[in-house]
């Protein structure tokens, strides 16, 4: 510390704060995907170009860069690509650990998505594990992707490791 | 130098509110047209670059998930300004320079709407001292206009005439948002918002989009065939505290239009970043335009600004002329930051 400060106490922080308030825009895919959430539907779009479906759709294939506009509605049941036990909690984290966080391609999508694996042991949980989703009671349903619980397995042989390599 | 040209530009309609589509929907149409118009085709551009702000778009890395709109496969050479789309552009300008690429596709995007601008430009000035006083863009801007109508260099009424005359240039401007006829003594006659500066001396709040192609030389011939030369461009910044700045007139801005060979050069139109009205008398003292200049005949940002891109429409604007025939040579300007704190400047110029 210089001779100037000498004897001064050090100023370690000062409190600014900031509050910005948005409204925001789902965009129309996702639009049309939430009120699916709120009717216990799944719905992606297919690419017109390239013919990959987006769970959830986003309006635009990534790869082509063209709208994606046909609907594609898929069963939910699929497939887990890739998954990882959580033991470490959190800050910001509503769920308690352990969990299962999986990475779940759906029957009929081109693109996995990130969702909770429940109702299984945790050692038994598995690439090319076929998973099935909970969806919440048909009265809480709502436009929001929390309207799936979790996914559950199902009582079906794994897929093979070839019909989701592309996906991991 | 590598000779380079603006070859195609593409923009959205600016709206007062964008309620449907979010950025990778508005930007997707805008981002196909200017590669289209481009003759080149998307993969064999080699370089992209954007500018927007996530403090704008209220999310994190929000010019990550904007490349959906981009087609970011195979993997592309990409880049990001967390400023106006102009000096995206100018980051495009001098990666084609280091003979890195020949082309480059440069975009923009910001829906203000969602957020309220004037405290989110607070944001952007000192953290200790200025921003938590809660000073927003209006003020300041006033404080800018204020100075120079006490030098003389300005009236209300001359304000009020600029905006009368943007409004009136922007009905032939599809793409403006504020348009038409309007009388000067009606606008005096309303209140300030900060004064000296009522709202016809403030842009309006815009959703909005747009996009550019660069190419070099003999690329530029071959796919367009009137490529708006960039015949000198230059980017200057002025200190951050406004009090050691004198704020009626544009250092940064004299000093870039020298570098970027405007003086002594015929200008046939400028599109000036003048988003307020005091901006523009500023910037025409300091670009050395003469009244003979035509300004912001699309209206400028005080018809549409679509914050973020605002700067880069200035350039489209500017290059669409030259490539149309309608001007020899035009100026391109780009601000950022509080009251003119940086500008670029572009000479835009056909064979």
């Amino acid at each position: 510390m210089s001779d100037a400060l000498q004897g001064i106490e050090p100023v370690k922080s000062i409190t600014t704060p900031v509050r910005l308030e948005y409204q925001f825009t789902a965009g129309r895919a996702s639009t049309r995907f939430l009120h699916g959430m709120a009717e216990g539907k799944i719905l992606g779009q297919r690419c017109p170009s390239c013919a990959k479906v987006y769970v959830p759709p986003r309006g635009s294939c990534p790869r082509c860069a063209v709208p994606t506009e046909q609907e594609v509605e898929v069963s939910g049941k699929g497939t887990v690509t890739t998954f990882c036990i959580v033991r470490i909690p959190s800050e910001n984290l509503a769920i308690k650990p352990p969990f299962v966080a999986a990475h779940i391609l759906l029957d009929g999508a081109d693109i996995p998505f990130f969702a909770l694996i429940h109702d299984c042991p945790f050692d038994q949980v598995r690439m090319g594990m076929r998973v099935e989703p909970v969806w919440v009671e048909k009265a809480q349903l709502a436009p929001t992707f929390e309207s799936i619980r979790y996914f559950r397995p199902l009582d079906e042989p794994d897929a093979p490791y070839e019909s989701y390599k592309e996906h991991l | 130098m590598r000779p380079v040209a603006i070859i195609s530009f593409a923009q959205a309609p600016s709206k007062r509110r964008e309620a449907e589509r979010n950025e990778v929907e508005l930007l997707m149409p805008v981002v196909a047209e200017a590669v289209e118009r481009s003759g080149i085709p998307k993969r064999e551009i080699g370089f992209t670059v954007s500018g927007s702000c996530d403090y704008v778009a209220g999310q994190p890395f929000s010019f990550v998930s904007a490349l959906d709109a981009v087609g970011a496969w195979p993997p592309i050479t990409e880049s990001h300004v967390e400023m106006d789309g102009a000096f995206a552009l100018y980051e495009a300008w001098v990666k084609i320079q280091t003979g890195q690429c020949d082309s480059a596709l440069v975009y923009a995007f910001g829906k203000s709407s969602m957020g309220d601008l004037p405290a989110v430009l607070n944001l952007q000035l000192d953290p200790y001292y200025l921003a938590p006083l809660g000073v927003d863009s209006t003020s300041l801007e006033a404080l800018q206009a204020r100075m120079l109508l006490e030098r003389g260099g300005a009236s209300e009424r001359s304000l009020a005439e600029i905006a009368v005359r943007v409004r009136r240039a922007a009905k032939d401007n599809p793409n403006a948002q504020l348009r038409g006829d309007f009388e000067i003594e009606k606008l005096l006659a309303e209140p300030y918002l900060a004064s000296p500066l009522r709202e016809h001396d403030c842009p309006p709040i815009s959703d909005g989009a747009a996009a550019v192609v660069l190419a070099a030389g003999d690329l530029a011939r071959r796919v367009s065939k009137r490529p708006a030369w960039i015949r000198g461009i230059d980017h200057r910044i002025e200190v951050q505290a406004l009090g050691l700045r004198d704020l009626a007139r544009s250092e940064s801005t004299a000093l870039a239009a020298k570098k970027a060979g405007v003086p002594g050069r015929r200008i046939d139109v400028a599109e000036l970043h003048a988003a307020y009205t005091h901006h523009e008398p500023i910037l025409r003292a300091a670009l050395g335009l003469g009244e003979d200049v035509v300004v912001n005949p699309s209206g400028g940002p005080l018809c549409a600004n679509p914050f973020m891109a605002t700067g880069l429409v200035r350039f489209g604007e500017a290059a669409m002329r030259v490539q149309e025939g309608r001007a020899k040579t035009a100026l391109a300007h780009a601000t950022s930051g509080p009251c003119l704190q940086q500008n670029l400047v572009c000479v835009l110029e056909g064979d």
